[in-house]
């Protein structure tokens, strides 16, 4: 027996870590079955995943490469001008593939500054949230609305400049209807949306 | 006198007799008769595969979505959709979902209506445009005023493709010359690349022909052989005649090799071919394209009227020269058509058939529709000919980017092809309109920059008052 263990190692491991996952994911969704995950909870967690990965783009990949390291342009015309995606675009286009997967929650990037137009808040709901977060500095907006007979969770989260790339991008871009963001500022908000059955 | 049984065995006979009619219909390879009305201008090749569209009875409009974008959904991607789904299945916009449910082709795209089809396959009135942007003169003032079907039909906008129309290339391009300095497009490098690849440094000649002893090979096509790339590239008889195909499992010697043969290295090639009207139907497994099947006006006193790689590149010669003008006005007899003879393309392609000028710097039919393109394949970037002849004609601003500007400037490029008359009689002469699209993204962008610039100013007088009352103070 313990010849056998020392000579497959690997299958051994390999065995126990594949029973260990399969009862992780089996007390996960026994637990979900039970207690479920409210709206709120996921649209958070959402929201973190994507403000962390938005956060990282902006400041370790176009602030860096951009304004420190001053290598490389980031472009809306990216493919055009052989140059990086705008952060705003990395996140949009993240959004779309999501959409395009079929995934039953949609998220967008709006704003009260929008530099395109189709970016301002439309709903009530969006109108009322990011005029909350920007009047409200850390806090979110949480409401529910109905849109096209569905009704959904709409969550809005405020959307900080955190490096100089995005204020320096906004304020000198020729559409922008605001041109004196400074960083920390509230420039935008995500709005997760997660449709509610029943 | 008629009896009522009489009458019945009529009506038995008769429903039984159109039953079989239709059923045979069903099973058999014909099903025109089941076409409900006249095809548009781009299905009517393969109106026969119903299955290529509707693969499911029962699926509904998911199901026709699936097939369009079989077909055309890598092409949007790379147009960089301007409307794509995304757009439409985001909640935000369900009210705009409400008057144009861009979710599906099929909303503005409904095939088998001929009184209702425009232009592009589009069976939506002109209008659409303004369903959702109706207040367009909020945001571009300079838009008040213009007729709402204006949009798609005066050379500025389209509803998928603006990679040649949106703002900032207009601006970045301006109006530039009718004639750019040196024009010219792409070379080949299909054929360097493959001996590369090969390592194949020698031609092969007559004596190196490989083909079986039972064969008499006619010492034309030898000699015609020999002056080809495929002898260039040591690519020999038997390379062509005896490949192994699903239908030739043995690779037994064929004297018409079938398309896989030609497929085995031209595969970008066969997929865009299969993607244009003269390849599609075979993509459905139909039989070739007949010119006797064309709506377009035609040569009807075609021989060999089967379309397949031979057609235009004939056998054992494979004449590229040949395939871009002589093949094409061996069987096209459209207006635009028989005037490129005249056209100033035509003068600068004989320049190059004289030996006078490039042959990258001469216009064949092959130049504009079938343009050469610089892609990616297998890790490598090679020159590629776009078979797809159709792929930048929906719309015709599709050609500006890949074609046009290659050799024309931005502003007579979007007036030519804005002008049907200039068009059809191949570009002899000048746009009779200039589309105003360049004009006023120049000047917007002007106005913008003048107010950014007086905003600065602003800004910097504010902080130097600002500057001046603090160190008045610190001096009090």
């Amino acid at each position: 027996m313990r010849s056998t263990l020392m000579q497959y190692p690997k299958t051994f491991a390999g065995v126990l870590l594949t029973g260990g996952l399969a009862l992780l994911v089996s007390a996960c969704s026994n637990s979900t079955a039970s207690t479920g995950i409210s709206p709120q909870v996921m649209a958070d967690s959402l929201h973190a995943v994507m403000a962390a990965d938005r956060t990282v783009y902006t400041k370790k990949v176009v602030n860096r490469l951009v304004k420190e390291d001053k290598v490389i342009k980031a472009s809306e015309h990216w493919q055009d001008e052989k140059a990086l995606p705008l952060p705003a675009q990395m996140f949009r286009f993240g959004a779309e593939l999501v959409a395009e997967k079929g995934a039953p929650f949609s998220y967008s990037l709006l704003s009260l500054w929008p530099i395109n137009k189709q970016n301002a808040p439309k709903t009530d709901a969006e109108k009322e949230g990011l005029q909350y977060i920007a009047d409200n500095p850390g806090q979110n907006f949480y409401k529910e609305e109905e849109l096209g007979g569905v009704k959904y969770y709409t969550a809005i989260y405020p959307d900080p400049a955190v490096a100089p790339a995005c204020v320096d991008c906004h304020n000198d871009h020729k559409d922008t209807p605001k041109s004196d963001f400074k960083i920390g500022d509230i420039m935008g908000g995500v709005v997760i949306r997660i449709p509610l059955q029943g | 006198m008629i009896t009522k049984k009489a009458m019945w065995i009529l009506w038995v006979a008769l429903t039984a007799g159109l039953s079989s009619y239709y059923a045979y219909g069903l099973v058999g390879k014909d099903k025109s008769m089941y076409i409900p009305g006249k095809t548009t201008a781009g299905h009517y090749q393969i109106e026969l595969a119903c299955e290529a569209c509707h693969s499911d009875p029962f699926g509904g409009k998911e199901v026709l979505q699936k097939a369009c974008m079989e077909c055309h959904g890598a092409e949007l991607k790379l147009v960089d959709d301007s409307h794509p789904k995304s757009k439409f299945t985001d909640p935000r916009n369900a009210d705009r979902v409400a008057m144009l449910d861009a979710r599906y082709c099929v909303t503005c795209h409904i095939e088998h209506v001929e009184d209702r089809t425009h232009l592009m396959g589009v069976t939506l009135p002109d209008d659409f445009c303004a369903y959702c942007h109706q207040d367009i003169e909020e945001d571009r003032p300079s838009h008040k005023d213009m007729a709402f079907d204006t949009c798609a039909a005066a050379g500025c906008h389209n509803f998928h493709d603006n990679k040649a129309l949106y703002e900032d290339f207009l601006v970045k391009h301006g109006e530039g010359e009718k004639v750019t300095d040196k024009p010219s497009v792409i070379s080949r490098t299909f054929a360097d690349q493959y001996r590369k690849q090969k390592k194949i440094s020698e031609p092969l000649t007559g004596k190196d022909a490989e083909y079986p002893a039972t064969q008499t090979i006619d010492q034309q096509l030898l000699t015609e052989w020999e002056e080809t790339a495929h002898a260039r590239s040591a690519v020999n008889c038997v390379d062509c005649h005896s490949v192994k195909t699903a239908a030739n499992v043995a690779g037994a010697w064929q004297d018409k090799p079938a398309l896989e043969s030609c497929q085995q290295c031209h595969e970008l090639e066969m997929k865009t071919y299969q993607l244009g009207k003269h390849g599609m139907r075979l993509a459905q497994d139909l039989s070739p394209l007949d010119t006797s099947m064309v709506r377009q006006p035609m040569k009807r006193d075609i021989q060999d009227t089967q379309h397949d790689c031979m057609s235009c590149h004939g056998a054992h010669n494979f004449n590229t020269r040949k395939a871009a003008v002589d093949a094409c006005l061996g069987c096209h007899e459209d207006e635009h058509s028989k005037a490129y003879k005249d056209s100033p393309h035509y003068e600068l392609w004989q320049q190059a058939m004289s030996g006078s000028t490039s042959m990258e710097s001469s216009v064949s039919c092959a130049t504009c529709h079938m343009p050469r393109l610089d892609v990616k394949h297998q890790g490598q970037r090679r020159t590629l000919v776009q078979h797809n002849q159709n792929d930048n004609l929906r719309p015709n601003e599709k050609m500006i980017r890949e074609v046009c500007l290659v050799c024309h400037g931005l502003g007579f490029a979007i007036d030519a092809l804005a002008d049907p008359a200039l068009i059809a009689n191949n570009f002899n002469g000048m746009p009779k309109e200039k589309i105003p699209s360049i004009a006023m993204a120049v000047k917007r962008e002007k106005e913008k920059a003048k107010e950014k610039a007086k905003e600065k100013a602003g800004e910097k007088r504010d902080k130097s008052r600002q500057g001046s009352g603090a160190t008045s103070k610190e001096d009090d």
